[in-house]
């Protein structure tokens, strides 16, 4: 077994992504992300990697872009008000398929906001935020290993299906300390492996005659009905991701549960708390925690529902977002209810046990 | 067994240094450990804080709310966390920053002149210490030579010095604990 | 028999789509031609922009991308740190280089990549319909300018070469025309000159080629060029900014 150390979220998926063979990275400096910067300029000269701090967030994610056009492991990572900015190159980099991981450690918004964590980006993440029909892989983690692990697992996706993903994380996670357990760095032999997986569409020398190969990275089709074809071969793309890839937790579901919490990231964390304690006292509570918010697991949510479970209460960190998401998998069957801390503000294990127990304001 | 602290100081002190130590003997002892301090602007010259859970079980919220322990280094961290101490929880703080202490006779109090023992001992980096000492030796809660092993791996060759005034501060910390 | 001319082999055998006496494909040649020339081709990267010369990455033969308008540098940047085995260029338009990715092209000329810039500068936005550009001159109508250019209320035009000669990085910078046989053939050479440094990693190399758009400025083909001639070159005058290869002590 690897050697634990005591590791910030924002460095420990930095290595992590290191391990995985990423040898490119563009960002810009900003709060509560900067440590995950720091360590990438830190490190990457050290493993003969790239690193550019870029001039803005624009021209980190159209790095991206380029080198990923090249079939190499590359990321980004910013906190809500950089990635805004990112938003324009994501849709680009969907367009393209191509492969890239972007890291967003949330922080209070609208606008400036503040620098606490916070999940009010999870509509951005998961619904769209930048222009046309496409979608990011989003993986929320809610430990620091995990947030380390989701760098690997970031990696794997994105080649398999050449989509970009996002790793949804928190200014708590990015900034706070947990033991963390590694992966081995890939060797040689495998970071050759991964460099040329992409030979048959990404940029790349070329042979001598007559094999000379011309590779487009583009997402502009003009003609519609070209176009047409490319964005339901896109959508084909997403169904089989959903197929394939949907990730949760089942946290303490049983036939006895009472009430099903559904939360992701930091605010599940928090909700496990108030969870435990409540099984301590002898009420049932279960909870089905989102790991992949996209593709979503629907089906899951829906399949915990047993005639015992009079709702569910679901946690997030913003004024409720995934909650419409959990609607649809409950479908009317049951009451949703919601519980939402905003402003950079974590609700305590005492206001998720109210809600569960209906015992707000006591 | 799970134990969560808070330590608070002003910037500089040390407070978040003692959160960490705390949680990397944790560790190096097998338990579950979480460190999240406060950051951004109270960076400098605020109130610094960090919640640092030690147990034996998975730590779900890190964010300590009610703390078992609280370690404080100045007077505006017994206002601010002090009251939210749990019944028979256990407040460690410095008399030299804490001119009015508090009033709750439901924890247990230990006082310690930390800035006057860390000149004698020589450097006032030692401050905290001196509380880590005081925490050790009350409660048990990781043991000395997982700290002395730590503190070896990373100050032996960079600065034997510091090491040697750090155990020292240790040490005096452990006796007013055990007292 | 000997082949004198032939289509280069930088060039696929995709029928440009530019309008009647547009100089895209002149530029587009001179630079395969460079590239062919220089034996760089199985190496080359290039980076088409967003403006007429969109479809850039369908005419060169050999890897390409299309980038986001304005963030061509950028994505050049990335691909020649992900390749660095190969040699990367960027083609980009007036609205592409000097208004909506300024910040791009300055930065990345500060940094010295080891890119090549491509800059085509025609005073007008062709693709959306002639509307006013950065480096639209004083005066001048287009569809976003109907009263003429006022410098008083939007500034003078954008003199790109002067801009990025005030940066210590960049190695060579030239403004060169399309406007005559004999500044195209003198363009070549520049623009082989800008390439044989950015095959020897020698940094960051900038090229403006001065350009016609005819149709948006609404005047017939050898015309636009006269009128190119006397407005234009004023205010963009040619020459050589920067060589560092002709400095001492290199």
């Amino acid at each position: 077994m690897a050697e634990k150390v005591l590791m910030k979220g924002n460095e420990a998926v930095a290595e992590a992504a290191i391990r995985a063979g990423c040898r490119l990275y563009f960002a810009y400096p900003i709060t509560p992300q900067s440590e995950l910067i720091e360590y990438m300029s830190r490190m990457m000269p050290k493993v003969d990697g790239n690193f550019v701090q870029a001039e803005s967030e624009i021209a980190a994610i159209n790095m991206v872009y380029g080198a990923s056009g090249c079939g190499r492991r590359t990321m980004t990572s910013s906190s809500s008000p950089g990635i805004s900015l990112k938003m324009e190159g994501i849709s680009y980099l969907a367009g393209a398929n191509l492969p890239a991981v972007i890291v967003n450690v949330q922080r209070g918004g609208p606008g400036l906001g503040d620098i606490q964590p916070a999940q009010g980006d999870y509509f951005q993440a998961t619904k769209g935020g930048g222009h046309g029909d496409y979608r990011l892989i989003v993986l929320a983690p809610s430990t620091v290993q995990e947030f380390a692990d989701m760098a690997d697992l970031a990696f794997d996706l994105g080649d398999k299906y050449r989509n970009p993903v996002m790793i949804l994380s928190d200014g708590l996670l990015g900034q706070m300390m947990e033991p963390v357990e590694f992966k081995p760095y890939k060797t040689e032999e495998e970071l050759k492996q991964l460099d040329e997986q992409h030979f048959d569409w990404c940029m790349h020398p070329n042979e001598d005659e007559p094999n000379h190969h011309h590779h487009e990275i583009n997402s502009l089709e003009i003609d519609p009905l070209i176009l047409e074809q490319h964005v339901i071969k896109l959508g084909k793309k997403y169904d089989k991701i959903t197929k394939n890839e949907i990730r949760y937790e089942k946290y303490n579901i049983s036939d006895d549960n009472e009430v099903v919490v559904v939360a992701f990231g930091t605010a599940a964390r928090i909700a496990k708390s108030a969870i435990d304690e409540l099984q301590e006292a002898g009420t049932s509570i279960g909870m089905i925690r989102p790991i992949t918010v996209w593709p979503y697991p629907y089906d899951a949510i829906k399949n915990v529902l047993h005639d015992k479970v009079k709702k569910v209460v679901v946690c997030e960190l913003n004024l409720g977002q995934m909650v419409e998401d959990v609607k649809l998998a409950v479908n009317g069957k049951i009451p949703v209810e919601f519980l939402g801390k905003v402003g950079g503000i974590l609700f305590t294990p005492d206001e998720i046990k109210a809600k569960i127990l209906d015992k707000q304001g006591e | 067994m799970k134990t969560e602290i808070i330590c608070s100081g002003f910037g500089g002190q040390g407070a978040l240094t003692i959160g960490k130590f705390l949680a990397k003997a944790g560790m190096g002892e097998g338990l579950n450990v979480s460190w999240l301090p406060s950051y951004g602007p109270e960076m400098r010259g605020g109130t610094a804080n960090v919640s640092a859970v030690i147990s034996d079980k998975p730590i779900a919220s890190p964010l300590v709310t009610y703390p078992d322990i609280l370690i404080a280094l100045n007077q505006p961290s017994i206002d601010k966390f002090g009251p939210d101490i749990k019944k028979n929880g256990l407040l460690i703080f410095n008399t030299d920053m804490c001119p009015h202490g508090i009033k709750r006779d439901d924890i247990t109090i230990i006082k310690a002149p930390m800035n006057q023992i860390a000149k004698e001992i020589g450097s006032m980096m030692v401050l905290n210490m001196v509380a880590i000492g005081i925490v050790i030796g009350k409660t048990g809660i990781v043991k000395y030579e997982t700290l002395e092993n730590d503190l070896n791996g990373f100050l032996k060759k960079k600065n034997p010095e510091l090491l040697e005034a750090n155990l020292k501060a240790i040490k005096k910390g452990i006796e007013i604990g055990k007292k | 028999m000997e082949i004198i001319a032939q289509r280069p082999k930088s060039l696929t055998d995709i029928q440009f789509t530019y309008c009647p006496g547009c100089t895209h494909g002149i530029s587009h040649r001179l630079i395969a031609e460079a590239i062919d020339e220089l034996e760089m081709r199985n190496q080359m990267m290039g980076v088409a922009p967003v403006g007429c010369s969109v479809f850039a990455y369908k005419f060169f033969n050999f890897d390409m991308a299309e980038a986001a308008h304005g963030r061509a540098p950028a994505v050049a940047t990335g691909m020649k740190r992900a390749r660095p085995d190969m040699h990367v260029f960027t083609y980009q338009g007036d609205g592409d280089l000097a208004a909506i990715g300024t910040a791009e092209i300055i930065h990345a000329a500060n940094r010295g990549e080891n890119i090549t810039v491509f800059f085509v500068n025609n005073a007008i936005y062709g693709m959306t319909g002639g509307q006013m550009a950065p480096t639209t001159l004083p005066g001048m109508k287009t569809s976003t300018s109907p009263y003429g250019r006022d410098e008083k209320d939007i500034g003078y035009p954008i003199q790109a070469c002067e801009l990025i000669n005030s940066l210590r990085a960049p190695y060579f910078i030239e403004r060169v025309s399309l406007l005559s046989p004999q500044d195209i053939l003198k363009a070549k050479k520049v623009v082989k000159k800008a390439l044989q440094f950015n095959k020897e990693e020698r940094g960051f190399t900038f090229v403006e080629f001065v350009s016609t758009c005819p149709t948006n400025w609404g005047i017939e083909p050898v015309k636009a060029l006269d009128w190119a001639k006397e407005n234009m070159l004023p205010f963009f005058p040619l020459g050589n900014f920067r060589d560092r290869s002709l400095e001492g002590g290199e």
